[in-house]
């Protein structure tokens, strides 16, 4: 797996509450059996109009916004259905970090499982952000803050996330190692771990 | 120590704290049930199969196929070629792991949802994952269920066991009865509890579900309730097991009988919340004025009374500039105006089905109001059982018919419309009176417009060709 690095880039602004996994990815790209490939689909309803072409104003389709790698937006990012499609689009295109007020909970563990940093900041930071749209950001996980110009934002993340992403462990390893632990349990939980028929 | 119905199943599912070297604030729970479907699952088998890892407890997995199934005649081929092979590939991998799959020619098959539980699969005090945000139906039996994503499907196929960090014990307590049992539904219920707390009012949060009327609904109305949990956020939902619970349960597939049945009752008299302990947050809704609820934006916190007209941005966002924004931006998605009552707007269409209303009381309800009446001529309305199961005990009772005189299709069971993976879905702009639990732009077609309404609604809806306040035939 990827490990995280310190990254600087600008942030493409998506000023919008609630943005759900079906705007993310939509259903009919669910389809496809692999990992890859998600990117070309990121946001497709407001991307494409009905015949395909790119909808001249929605910001992922202005020149000036290509490359970021930090997507900056508001409330409850990745609400909705818990396809891990969404982050597999979101990374495909090159994001690396999304940044937000908060974020739906089984959204931001797929995020984690991908390499991709969910940041929690307060709505004053946003808004400086917003406001400051084409300001170059340098996000440090090891240091758990947020350089924008001479500001300096800490942030928060709990520590098996961060130990995920620095690291890059596999985690089904590491749980295989719990074996005996496992056993133990299901020894001592037969009502529950058997099945009958 | 007093302890919380939700910490008790956690309590009891822990099996390693955690990873106390590193000071990490983890536990490793072990799952007792893994249900899984075709569109989560296809990345999971292959990363496993890429790592030379088995399943460690297929015994436990089941599997069925819902999301992309076609729910018109299921003896013709699957036109959509992409879907199909979907299907088979989930069978394939059903097949090469040793894992129990209920196919679409199964007499069990339908929405996970709907045949966990009609299985005896879900059942009081156990963990239950589903590669599904829905997976939180199943705490209406008091089991801590929860979607996860596919990384996580892929984690539990390998070790039966999940990392998570311990959610917060929060409390909905429904206050009051409700004026019409009938025409105020469990959907009415929740609906309007995401209106008061906001689709991200649980987030971080597992609700349980507290009061005097949740304790006399039925098992589907539970969960109903514990289905839409997610729609506000929250990781899961929980209802106390109790009478309604057992009798429900009591000689289903998948449930010991005799001795073992009764070692688990005593295990599920335990669970329920002790008296005096503490939870992180509360909530009272009263439902004493409660009104048959209806969606007029694009997410299930946008909802009004029937008898109420469409808000204005600024009443909706209360000052919030985002939240008027968001609400700008969905009245105009919605192509509906500010202002005007919501029994004015016209619908085209009516899905009764999905994971949150799909079970036969669903639509045993639902033909009691159609029943003698039409479906309106500018109406294309059907209904979607939720399971094999749940369609057969329907024709048995008679209820397809009832659905089918007054003009309603009567399909094959799976998700359908409730997210249009299959042919079932909406041409833009249609307006759709819905059962189920995401009005998202495009969720049903790209462009279309969603309502979410409860089965009775929907039913009045299909007949009247508008939103019509059902209590006045009920
Ligand atoms: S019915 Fe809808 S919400 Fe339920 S599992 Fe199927 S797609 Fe998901």
């Amino acid at each position: 797996m990827k490990i995280f690095k310190t990254i600087t880039s600008q942030a493409v602004p998506l000023p919008l509450v609630n943005i759900d996994t079906d705007q993310i990815i939509p259903k009919q790209f669910l389809k496809l059996i692999q990992k890859t490939g998600f990117g070309k689909f990121l946001f497709y309803d407001w991307r494409y109009d009905s015949e395909g072409n790119k909808k001249d104003d929605f910001v992922l389709n202005n020149p000036k916004y290509n490359n970021r790698q930090i997507l900056l937006t508001l409330d409850n990012f990745g609400s909705g259905s818990s396809r891990e499609h969404a982050v597999w689009a979101i990374s495909d295109y090159g994001f690396k970090i999304i940044i937000a007020p908060s974020f739906a909970d089984i959204f931001y563990n797929n995020c984690i499982k991908n390499c991709v940093l969910p940041i929690i900041l307060s709505k004053p930071h946003i808004q400086l952000l917003f406001d400051n749209e084409d300001i170059m950001i340098t996000v440090d996980l090891e240091k758990q803050q947020i350089t924008a110009n001479s500001i300096t934002i800490p942030f928060k993340i709990d520590p098996s996330s961060k130990i995920y992403l620095l690291e890059g462990s596999d985690e089904i390893s590491k749980t295989l190692k719990l074996e005996s632990e496992i056993s133990n349990y299901e020894t001592n939980h037969p009502l529950y771990t058997n099945i009958s028929e | 120590m007093k302890k919380t119905l939700f910490e008790k199943i956690w309590d009891n599912h822990i099996v390693y704290p955690q990873d106390k070297d590193k000071q990490v604030d983890s536990y490793l729970l072990y799952i007792d049930r893994h249900l899984i479907h075709e569109v989560t699952s296809p990345q999971a088998f292959e990363s496993l199969r890429l790592n030379n890892r088995k399943v460690r407890r297929p015994d436990l997995t089941f599997a069925t196929m819902d999301h992309n199934v076609p729910t018109s005649d299921r003896s013709l081929p699957i036109l959509d070629e992409i879907s199909s092979i979907q299907i088979s590939t989930l069978n394939d991998n059903c097949k090469e792991f040793g894992i129990k799959l209920y196919d679409l020619h199964s007499p069990y098959q339908g929405i996970v949802h709907v045949i966990g539980p009609e299985l005896g699969l879900t059942i009081p005090g156990s963990t239950i994952v589903c590669g599904d945000s829905h997976t939180s139906t199943h705490g209406a039996f008091g089991a801590f269920a929860f979607g996860i994503g596919t990384s996580e499907v892929e984690h539990v196929l390998a070790t039966q066991c999940l990392w998570l960090k311990k959610p917060k014990n929060f409390a909905v307590n429904f206050i009051g009865r409700r004026k019409n049992i009938h025409a105020i539904t469990a959907k009415d219920m929740v609906l309007y509890l995401i209106r008061k707390i906001g689709i991200g009012g649980g987030i971080g949060s597992v609700l349980e579900y507290r009061g005097e009327t949740i304790s006399e609904l039925s098992m589907e109305q539970r969960m109903t309730i514990c289905n839409m949990s997610i729609e506000a956020g929250a990781r899961a939902g929980l209802i106390a097991p109790d009478e309604i619970t057992i009798s429900y349960l009591k000689g289903r597939k998948y449930l010991p009988q005799g001795n073992k049945f009764d070692q688990l009752l005593d295990t599920w008299k335990e669970l329920v919340t002790d008296d005096d302990s503490s939870f992180d947050m509360a909530v009272d809704i009263n439902l004493q004025e409660l009104a048959p609820q209806v969606t007029w934006g694009t997410n299930p916190s946008m909802t009004i009374d029937i008898t109420d007209t469409i808000p204005y941005p600024d009443e909706y966002s209360q000052g919030n500039e985002n939240q008027k924004m968001a609400a700008i931006k969905s009245l105009e998605y919605m192509g509906i105006e500010a202002g005007i009552p919501i029994t004015s707007i016209p619908v085209d269409r009516v899905f009764i089905g999905s994971c949150t209303n799909s079970r036969l009381d669903d639509l045993v309800e639902a033909s009691i109001v159609v029943r003698g009446r039409k479906v309106s001529s500018k109406v294309r309305a059907m209904v979607v059982p939720g399971s094999q199961q749940v369609k057969f005990a329907a024709e048995k009772l008679g209820i397809d018919k009832i659905f089918k005189e007054a003009g309603f299709e009567w399909r094959e069971s799976g998700c359908s419309m409730c997210l249009g993976m299959n042919p079932d879905i909406l041409s833009p702009k249609e307006r759709c009176a819905s059962t189920s639990n995401r009005n998202f732009e495009g969720r049903q077609g790209v462009g279309g417009r969603t309502h979410l309404v409860s089965p009775v609604m929907a039913a009045a809806a299909a007949i009247k060709g508008h939103f019509f306040d059902v209590r006045e035939w009920l």
